[in-house]
């Protein structure tokens, strides 16, 4: 049976509309003739120095320019019927979304576009070490959305005892090793004693918001007010390579855990597609009686991958607390755990295209912090909306053109 | 003729017993680990499970109080379970909750109407709010396959910064000092029972009555067996001649439907207005109550009061020994972790594992 709403139709359904919003946001809050300028700036330059280069668009045209555009690739994908390109044609609709975003935000005006990029390379660091932590678990047969617990669980317990030592680097191993022990209740639950792994999972992220909650207020609240302190990981400039314009500040410009991030994307790509370890791994996803038979022993594999990924996921939480800033408030992961299974989902359980996936949703968060100082047409809440819309748009699209690992989810017995 | 085949019972005091046993054990282990914790940051465990008890169940008032907090979480426990019926995990029960109590308040404080029509009219726009907020996703998921594991919880950030805009703009009370809608017309509240003192009110017995219509709902209609065919065997369902798309959706729009009601009762029964950041975190308890109930609709409403009489006795166990209320997230915490890993307690207390029919949700993400 057919059904009218096959996926390249309500994707290229999705893009129309959100081109038709843009044209009304046009309508509503661009005065005609506006420029909105991007600068350029140099990689080491002060706000007040000249820029490397200014460039002035014209702000309506080059939205509908871009609105156009989005129809005309909708019709093309619907005509087509090209369902293979939903995924890009869904990164292509929510880029230019921020863009126009962008854009409106700024009319008349102009701002630092090298700083959002940064910034944007920032924010993707825990979503990027979530979706890799989920790509181990899941490669090798275990679903994995204990990611959000296990980063809140990570954050707090490298915050205090990075309070408690007034070293944030203790607190950093601190949280690496924190996410490795509470992920083992998953790994436990779920191979060992065979529960549903959604629902194990879920036990976790419900067991972290009751401990760091708990924690919080009898441990963390009582040490501050003791007088415990620390600072932030501090940040490094890479000699060099941190003065190129637009890439320094991009990439070379940062705090310790986005280099990590930065180092184990192309780290975990080679390890899974390159070594023995990677091919059991994902032979061990796909095929659990055929590794067995090969001499594999997939429980044991699987307990190991799953230690693996609470580690990057503890990593991932050390960003909050240690990172990004220097702090434990309740539930401050805010879904990214969950964003991190999407990302991982778009970039079709590999390490390069979760990255891509990131960046889409730490796309959106930049775009929010930058225009908190211009006055925008929409109100604030809608705009700090954009990531979970993003990220439902994103499955939606990607699903089924997404191919999980085959024995993800299932318990192997031998 | 051969002596036939020994039936196990399929009902009696050995079964019930069976069904009870694990939530029990599960309970009182959860506790006891409570307690450890209490006793490792030097407080006195009498004080604090005294406390909690008498805040519990220690007087009319306080169980009054009680069933008032588990109100919202029999809808929300019915919500969970109905997914877990047709094989979907519904973590959105916090959103619909959301958006039912943000469209009950809407009906209640910005339409006219008579009074208890209005009442009526306002639970069921309550109601219908959160059943579209969960049929949203549900169609996702038949239409598109993205897992309503993801997507429910993203729709309750949508829906709790959409709740977050509407009652900070459009329906603020400006006559108001704080961030909240105004208070809903008289007549478009539900009536307490026993007066406004002790807080009880009707929205208790409908969920009650929510419960027993679920249980009906999912034993005696055609829908209910098409949500449970689904949920044990979606590829059966589908030889059968069955619309599984369709039932997919309508489980989750049910399922909204009961988490909306939660929401509507909520401001028209209790908080009769809706004020800025407010999260009640219902959607996870809901989880552990469905869990708890052991997916039988009526076992849902002792687990929604165990549940309420923890949230109600943690303010007077603070009190009286210092232990902060998160301790109750983590005895919640771990009852989840034991009801779902049954195996966990059984091994504990030496009890013969019964092969139950056991739900499944992970299926992968896909399809």
């Amino acid at each position: 049976m057919q059904h009218f709403f096959t996926r390249e139709r309500i994707i290229g359904l999705i893009g129309i509309i959100t081109a038709l919003a843009l044209l009304w946001l046009v309508q509503q809050s661009v005065p005609n003739g506006a420029i909105s300028t991007l600068r350029i700036p140099y990689a080491n330059g002060k706000p007040q120095d000249a820029p490397l280069i200014d460039i002035p668009l014209p702000t309506a045209l080059t939205i509908y320019v871009l609105a156009g555009l989005l129809v005309a690739a909708a019709v093309w994908l619907i005509w087509g019927k090209r369902a293979d390109l939903a995924p890009a044609y869904m990164g292509g609709v929510i880029a230019v979304v921020i863009v126009s975003i962008l854009l409106t935000a700024i009319v008349n005006n102009r701002t630092d576009i090298v700083d959002m990029l940064g910034r944007m390379v920032r924010l993707a660091t825990p979503i990027t070490l979530g979706a890799l932590a989920g790509i181990l678990c899941e490669r090798s047969g275990v679903v994995n959305i204990a990611i959000e617990g296990t980063m809140l669980f990570a954050a707090c317990i490298g915050f205090i005892v990075s309070l408690a030592f007034g070293n944030s680097w203790i607190g950093l191993i601190a949280a690496i090793l924190a996410g490795s022990a509470i992920v083992m209740i998953h790994a436990v639950l779920s191979l060992y004693y065979k529960t549903d792994q959604i629902i194990s999972g879920t036990v976790i992220n419900i067991l972290a918001v009751g401990v760091t909650g708990y924690l919080r207020t009898s441990v963390i609240l009582p040490m501050e007010a003791g007088g415990n302190h620390g600072a932030a990981l501090p940040q490094f400039d890479i000699p060099l390579l941190s003065s190129i314009p637009v890439l320094g500040p991009m990439f070379f410009q940062h705090r310790p855990i986005t280099y990590l991030m930065l180092i184990m994307v192309p780290l975990v790509s080679i390890m899974l597609f390159r070594t023995p370890w990677g091919l059991r791994t994902r032979a061990i996803g796909e095929h659990p009686r055929a590794a067995d038979t090969m001499g594999i022993n997939v429980n044991r594999m699987r307990y190991f991958n799953v230690w693996i990924s609470g580690m990057i996921a503890g990593l991932a939480g050390a960003w909050f607390s240690l990172e990004a800033s220097y702090n434990f408030d309740d539930v401050m992961t805010n879904g990214r755990g969950f964003i991190a299974l999407a990302a991982m989902i778009f970039g079709n359980w590999t390490p390069f295209g979760a990255l891509s996936g990131a960046l889409l949703f730490s796309a959106a968060d930049a775009l929010q912090i930058k225009i908190q100082g211009f006055d925008f047409a929409l109100p604030s809440q809608f705009v700090q909306m954009l990531p979970y819309v993003i990220t439902v748009v994103v499955l939606a699209g990607v699903i089924g053109r997404a191919r999980p690992p085959a024995a993800v989810g299932k318990p192997y017995e031998p | 003729m051969s002596t036939p085949p020994p039936t196990p019972p399929t009902s009696g005091w050995r079964t019930w017993g069976g069904i009870l046993l694990i939530p029990i054990l599960a309970i009182f282990t959860a506790l006891v680990i409570g307690a450890i914790i209490i006793v490792a940051t030097g407080a006195d465990v009498v004080a604090a499970y005294g406390g909690l008890f008498m805040g519990a169940i220690g007087s009319p008032r306080a169980i009054a109080y009680t069933l008032v907090e588990a109100t919202p979480y029999i809808f929300g426990g019915l919500a969970v379970l109905i997914g877990f019926r047709a094989g979907l995990f519904n973590i959105g029960v916090e959103g619909q909750i959301a958006v039912g109590s943000m469209c009950a308040v809407i009906v209640g404080a910005f339409v006219h109407l008579p009074p208890g029509l209005h009442a009526v009219v306002a639970f069921i726009a309550g109601a219908l709010g959160g059943a579209l907020w969960g049929a949203i996703p549900g169609w996702l998921r038949a239409r598109t396959g993205a897992h309503e594991v993801i997507t429910t919880i993203m729709f309750n950030y949508i829906a709790i910064r959409s709740t977050d805009y509407l009652i900070k703009v459009p329906f603020l009370d400006k006559a108001s000092s704080s961030q909240r809608t105004p208070f809903i017309a008289e007549g478009a509240q539900i009536p307490f029972l026993f007066g406004a003192d002790n807080r009880l009110h009707a929205g208790f017995l409908i969920a009650l009555v929510a419960a027993i219509a679920t249980a009906w709902i999912l034993k005696r209609t055609i829908i209910g067996f098409e949500i449970k065919t689904t949920g044990a065997n979606p590829d059966a369902a589908h030889y059968a001649g069955m619309n599984v798309p369709r039932t997919i959706i309508l489980t989750m729009a049910l399922s909204g439907l009961m988490a909306g009601m939660a929401g509507a009762a909520q401001v028209l029964g209790l908080e009769h207005n809706l004020k800025a950041s407010f999260s009640a975190g219902y959607g996870f308890d809901s989880i552990a109550i469905a869990l708890l109930a052991a997916s039988n609709p009526l076992g849902v409403i002792p687990a929604a009061i165990f549940w309420g009489a923890l949230r109600n006795g943690a303010g007077l166990m603070q009190l009286n020994s210092g232990i902060s209320i998160n301790l109750i997230n983590i005895v919640q915490a771990l009852v989840i972790a034991f009801v779902a890993a049954d195996q966990i307690v059984r091994q504990i207390y030496r009890i013969r594992s019964a092969r139950s029919a056991g739900i499944t949700l992970s299926r992968g993400w896909g399809r």
